[in-house]
Order: structure tokens, then C-alpha cells, then sequence
């Protein structure tokens, strides 16, 4: 068992430098915004319909994907994911049904758009760190996000991931102390993804107002790249928090336009105009006077 | 069980990681077992959490609150009580096997949760947070966490699955008669898992004021060794008790093992005691090959769940596979990362128990000694009765099992009625 050689408060630091996402990220800076990040799970409601949903996303205009991968207790997950969650695992989604989906971003966007794996930590456990980055990296994928694993326990897919060259998305909170900020920051490649507020992910009526703070306290700690997500829905939305941030990232918001019973193809246009108000958001959000429509 | 070669060079192993008493192992890890698999939002919180758990160690004001409220309000020292009418279903002569009851079921609130949830309610006051909020599976531990916050004037929320707060209606109405808020969980497998992920979530979203009162050793750290710290005092009695009556230590202990609170509670004292074997009797549901039960260690393998690492019953995709038990208290997938550390190095032994043999065990301990154990217990007294039919026919006399009898029957009384046909509803609970 592969352990952080460091103790508590050390964690292990990425070793290479060159990141996809990282990148991506740059190159949407230069041209003056933000990048949207979209979030939709894998299997749900089933597989290849999955492929669709997330291809639609990306014809949509999202630019980076981050792909869930269903899990039996995700406990930073509101009612919205972990239902879509559930039925992909009774339709029978396994775990490497994520690398279809990856390849499926890889092959329509011609690479251009970063896919991160975002995961619970057992199932990727349970397939094994090592192989599963190998396979990841493979596949085409940018890496990965870990909600529940912090840099102090990461020491082994620090490592698989390093020697793979994927990004290690990790978490900061509102809670976070400026030592932990820096220990997440320094664990990071890709980005930091600052949750906008204490709470699991959903629809709110508004972003944490500490959102913008933890931005700023997060690249004060080292974070060159720092994406916020939790609670985003709505174009408006997104344009606030794309004035500070180098990304928005959105996940219930776009899940609920597929959950339902309404024919596929409409659930399929919905997502579409979903995704296309949220990047219209993020494409003026540096336009936008602080202060203006929220 | 691995063969004695592995087992003794898994020792040597331990000695090499391990400086002094297995007793007072500290976290985050336990081997290569606990560390804090958790939302970065939780960890200011476990972080202050271990900051004052360490300072009330430190506190003779503290360990002195605690030792009042110990005598004055749970009524420990809880007895030791010989159960030879028992004792005699081991099959030797009356001497060959003696069996002694811890009884923490004569505790306030019926079971050994009061321990920990007493300590974590002064550690609450110390933070100066309002709110306490607890998952519960029998209700045990909730109703013990419901006492605590109304004895200290806290906020109290208590989730438990829906189909927990079926079979365990009785604490429901217990609970909300303290004045806490029940919180039935009807996601998932409806049942403890579940309402963990919930308290979580609730812990998550509101942790400025909030303290989760963690019901068990398992969890992220500090919770395994701050919980098992509170009930050490199981062990400690148990030990000095047994000292006292018979004048040595017993050689066998056992304890039923759902998350494993009552278990390390017992089991700690004797931990460095190498002459005592220890036994973890966990659910075994409808038997281990049905696939119905709660046997992690022979039906699960090394994982993560609620942010710790430990032995999990899951599927090849690392997917968490439904538990099954009789007993909602034993009703969990998981298991405390200090037991998966004692199973690994083989000190403590672990084996399931199914429904109908604790059933059996449950009707035994009644009718032989007027005791009505929860059924949690009764895992521990099937298992108790096995190792001491072991005994007897591997020869050994003069043996003596000390068994935690960590709660009593009466949140019970209801699902073991259904059990035996005493109510119409006879097959619901088969």
C-alpha cells in the first residue's frame, strides 16, 4: 500500500509541469473569458445514450467535460446527480464504461477538449490506481477530480497519475486554512476546483458570496488555475462567477434537463440550450460590470 | 483466519510498525487501515475535532466531568454478572466453561453508546457548537445522542434509513420524546449506510455549527480513536472486574462487531494481553454463501467508505454491496478500521453469525437467565456459545468467556416477537 511519505499537513507535490486542461484554461484566458466545465455522468440512462448527452454538451459549447463516474454513497452529491447516479448503476454502468465516454469527447472535439474523470475514491481503488490511470491516459483523458480524496491521502494516485502526465483536480472549501490552500494548490495540476460554498452540489438561487474570496485566497496560496463549481445554474450564474474565476463548472443544472420522461430528443435539445445559455454566460462574463445582472 | 506461519509473521510485522501497546495505537491509521477519506469542506472540522479531543485528554477537569457523569447519570460501573444456566448449553461439565456478561445494557438509555456519546457531547460544549446532528441504525445510538443533547440543551437531528425506523419504531417515538428531529433516509438500501451518507451531507453543508456525533470507530479520523478512547472504559472495568472475581484474565473475549464500538471498548484491555483470545462476531445475516449479510471480513475486501479505509462488502467495481442482518444495529457494510487492522495481524478473529443462530442465542439468554439482550448481543452470546463448544471439545477446562452484553432487548422485543410467531405478522422479519 503506497502511503503519502509525508504526514499530516505535508502531501505529496506534482512532479510535472505540462497539463492539457492547464492549457485549455490559458488559451480561454487569452481570449478574454473563462472556460465553462460541464459535468454529466457516465451511464445515465444508459451508456451510449451518455456518449450523446455528453457529445451534445460539447457541440454545445462546453470546454472542458468532467465526466462522473455513478457511485453506490456520494456524499457530496444532492438529490439531482445521485438520482441520475442511481439509475445509471441499475442500468448496469461499470466503471470502465467512463473510458467510452473520454474517448467519445476525444474523437468529437479532434482532442481539443479535456475530459476529467470525476470519481469517488473506491471505485478507482477497487479497479486499481494504477491501472486505471494507465487506462485513463490511454483513453485520452486530462485526469481526474476527487471529491473525496484530499492530497494527504493521495499518495498513490499522485504517483499514478505523474507517471501518466493526467491532472489531479483536487478540492478547496470555504473552510479551507491558507496552509491547506497551499498543500491543495502545491497536490494540483489542471486546476483547483473551489466549491462556491459549504454544501453538497445542486441548484441555488445564488453562488456563495465567499466564492469570489476563496478564488483569491486559493491563487494567493500558488493555484494558477482555479475553477469554481457548486451551485452554478443559469447563465447569469455563470457570468458572475466567470468576472473572478478561470472556470465555471456546472453539473445539476445540466443532469436535470435529462432526468424525466419526456422523449430523448427532447431531453437531448434542452441540455443543448442549457449548455448554450451557460457559455453565452461565461462569454460575457468578462464583459459584464461587477455588480451587474445576477 | 490466516494459517499460524502468516499469522506469526504478520505479528512480527505489527511489532516492527507498532511501538508500544496495541491499546493506545493512535491515528489517523491503524496499519494500513482509517486515514480521512472525506470532502476537504470537513476537514477544518475534524481538524479542530482532533485539536480539542487532544486537549481534553490533557484536562483533569474534563476526565473528571466525565467520571461524574459516568457514575451519576449512566450508572457505571455497569456489573458483571455469571451466567452458568448459559453457560451450560456449551455441552461441558459445569466448570469447563464459565460465561460472564459485561453488562453494559444496565446503562442509561440501554446500551454502551452512552459512553462515547457522553464524551463527544463535553467535547461539543468545549467547540461551542449548538447543533448536534447522528446517524442511528437500531436506534441505540440515537436515542443515546437524543438523552445527551437534552442533558447539555443542544440541537439535536438523527438521521436513520426508513427501513431502520420501521423495525425500530420504538426508538423513533424514544427519540422524539427528547425533543430531537428523526430524519427517515429513503434513498438507497434505506437503512444505516444510508443515513450516514445523509448525516454527512448535512455535516458538509452546515459544519460552522454543527458537530456529527459519530456512533462508532469507524469514519474519518479522529473518530475511530476518539470513539474508541470513550469506551475504553468497557475494557478497563471489565478487566479489573474479572481480576477481582476470579483472579486471573479470562481466555476468551467476544463481542459482536457492526461498526465495532462495543467490541474495541471490550477488546482494548486485553489487546496486549497475549494469553486472551479475542472474538468480533459480526452478522451473517442468511449465511455467508446467500449473499445476504454483514460479514466484511468473509465476505468483503479492503476499500473506502465514509472516509475511512477499512474491509467493505463490495462489488468488483468497487460499487458498496448491500448488508443484511437481523439486527439493524449490525446492519453495515463496513467496519471500524481498528478491527480490519486486528483481523490483518490476526490478533483478533472475526466470524459471522447468522440471524437464526442469534435468534437462538437471544431466546437462550431469556429463558436461562432472564436477560433480554438486544439482538446485536445476540451475536456475540451465539458466537460465545460456539467458541465455548470449541473449547469443550478440544478438551480445555476451567475456561473462562467474558461476553459484552452491550445492549438490552427492549427496542427488540417487537422484531423477535415477529421472529418467534408471537405476533400476527410472523414471517415479516424471516
Amino acid at each position: 500500500m503506497v502511503r503519502p511519505a509525508a504526514g499530516r499537513g505535508g502531501g505529496p507535490v506534482s512532479t510535472t509541469t505540462t497539463s492539457r486542461t492547464a492549457a485549455r484554461l490559458d488559451a480561454l484566458r487569452a481570449a478574454g473569458r473563462p472556460a465553462l466545465v460541464g459535468y454529466l455522468p457516465v451511464g445515465y440512462p444508459d451508456v451510449a445514450r451518455s456518449v450523446e448527452a455528453v457529445t451534445a454538451m460539447v457541440d454545445a459549447g462546453v470546454d472542458v467535460v468532467e465526466i462522473g463516474v455513478p457511485y453506490t454513497d456520494p456524499v457530496m452529491d444532492g438529490p439531482v446527480i445521485q438520482e441520475a447516479a442511481e439509475a445509471a448503476l441499475l442500468a448496469g454502468t461499470r466503471v470502465r464504461d467512463v473510458l467510452q465516454v473520454v474517448e467519445a469527447v476525444a474523437d468529437r472535439s479532434g482532442g481539443t477538449v479535456p475530459s476529467l474523470v470525476m470519481s469517488y475514491y473506491n471505485p478507482v481503488l477497487r479497479y486499481g490506481v494504477a491501472a486505471f490511470a494507465r487506462d485513463l491516459a490511454a483513453a485520452g483523458g486530462a485526469g481526474m477530480i476527487t471529491p473525496d480524496l484530499i492530497p494527504d491521502e493521495a499518495g498513490e494516485w499522485v504517483a499514478a497519475a505523474d507517471e501518466h502526465d493526467l491532472d489531479k483536480v483536487f478540492l478547496v472549501a470555504p473552510s479551507s486554512t491558507p496552509e491547506r490552500l497551499q498543500l491543495t494548490a502545491r497536490a494540483s495540476r489542471g486546476f483547483v476546483y473551489a466549491s462556491s460554498t459549504m454544501g453538497v452540489t445542486g441548484a441555488r438561487a445564488a453562488v456563495g458570496r465567499r466564492a469570489e474570496q476563496l478564488v483569491a485566497d486559493t491563487r494567493a496560496a500558488g493555484a494558477e488555475h482555479v475553477c469554481v463549481g457548486i451551485g452554478v445554474t443559469t447563465g447569469d450564474h455563470a457570468a458572475e462567477v466567470g468576472r473572478y474565476a478561470d472556470g465555471v463548472i456546472v453539473g445539476s443544472a445540466l443532469v436535470r434537463t435529462l432526468l424525466g420522461d419526456a422523449p430523448w430528443s427532447a431531453r437531448l435539445d434542452a441540455l443543448g440550450k442549457v449548455t448554450a445559455e451557460l457559455a453565452a454566460g461565461v462569454a460575457r462574463a468578462r464583459t459584464t460590470t461587477p455588480g451587474g445582472p445576477a | 483466519m490466516p494459517d499460524q506461519p502468516v499469522r506469526d509473521a504478520l505479528t512480527e510485522t505489527l511489532a516492527s510498525q507498532v511501538a508500544g501497546r496495541l491499546a493506545d495505537v493512535q491515528g489517523p491509521y491503524f496499519g494500513q487501515f482509517g486515514g480521512r477519506y472525506v470532502p476537504e469542506a470537513l476537514i477544518a472540522a475534524l481538524d479542530e475535532l482532533e485539536t480539542e479531543f487532544r486537549k481534553a485528554q490533557g484536562d483533569p477537569g474534563f476526565a473528571a466531568e466525565l467520571t461524574r457523569l459516568h457514575r451519576d447519570y449512566t450508572g457505571r460501573p455497569s456489573p458483571l454478572t455469571e451466567v452458568p444456566r448459559f453457560a451450560a448449553h456449551t455441552g461441558g461439565a459445569l466448570q469447563d466453561v464459565r460465561v460472564f456478561l459485561k453488562r453494559e445494557d444496565l446503562n442509561h438509555t440501554g446500551s454502551h453508546k452512552i459512553n462515547n456519546v457522553l464524551g463527544q457531547a463535553l467535547l461539543v460544549r468545549r467547540m461551542g457548537k449548538k447543533r448536534v446532528i447522528a446517524e442511528t441504525g437500531a436506534g441505540q445510538h440515537g436515542v443515546a445522542t437524543a438523552t445527551a443533547a437534552a442533558l447539555l440543551g443542544l440541537e439535536c437531528v438523527v438521521y436513520m434509513g426508513e427501513e431502520d425506523t420501521r423495525r425500530q419504531a420504538l426508538n423513533v417515538a424514544r427519540m422524539e420524546l427528547l425533543g430531537a428531529t428523526v430524519v427517515p433516509v429513503a434513498i438507497g438500501t434505506r437503512t444505516l449506510k444510508d443515513a450516514i451518507n445523509e448525516a454527512l451531507r448535512d455535516w458538509v453543508t452546515n459544519v460552522d455549527d454543527t458537530h456529527y456525533l459519530l456512533g462508532t470507530v469507524t469514519g474519518p479520523h479522529p473518530f475511530p480513536e476518539m470513539v474508541r478512547e470513550f469506551h475504553r472504559i468497557i475494557g478497563e472495568e471489565a478487566r479489573e472486574q474479572v481480576l477481582d472475581r476470579i483472579g486471573r484474565l479470562p481466555d476468551v473475549v467476544a463481542a459482536c462487531v457492526g461498526g465495532g464500538s462495543n467490541a474495541l471498548g471490550l477488546f482494548n484491555a486485553f489487546l496486549d494481553d497475549e494469553g486472551v483470545e479475542l472474538y468480533g462476531f459480526e452478522a451473517g445475516g442468511d449465511g455467508v454463501d446467500s449473499g445476504r449479510h454483514a460479514a466484511r471480513f468473509s465476505g468483503g475486501a479492503p476499500g473506502v467508505l465514509h472516509g475511512a479505509r477499512s474491509y467493505l462488502l463490495q462489488d468488483d467495481d468497487g460499487q458498496t454491496r448491500p448488508s443484511h442482518s437481523v439486527s439493524a444495529g449490525l446492519d453495515y457494510p463496513s467496519v471500524g478500521p481498528a478491527h480490519s487492522w486486528l483481523h490483518d495481524l490476526g490478533r483478533a478473529t472475526y466470524e459471522p453469525v447468522t440471524d437464526t443462530e442469534a435468534m437462538d442465542a437471544f431466546r437462550l439468554l431469556c429463558r436461562t437467565e432472564g436477560i433480554i439482550p438486544a439482538i446485536e448481543s445476540a451475536h456475540a452470546l451465539a458466537g460465545a456459545l460456539r467458541v465455548g463448544r470449541r473449547l469443550v471439545a478440544e478438551g480445555r477446562t476451567d475456561q473462562v468467556v467474558l461476553v459484552n452484553l452491550s445492549g438490552r432487548g427492549d427496542k427488540d422485543v417487537a422484531t423477535a416477537a415477529r421472529w418467534f410467531g408471537l405476533l400476527p405478522d410472523a414471517e415479516e422479519d424471516r
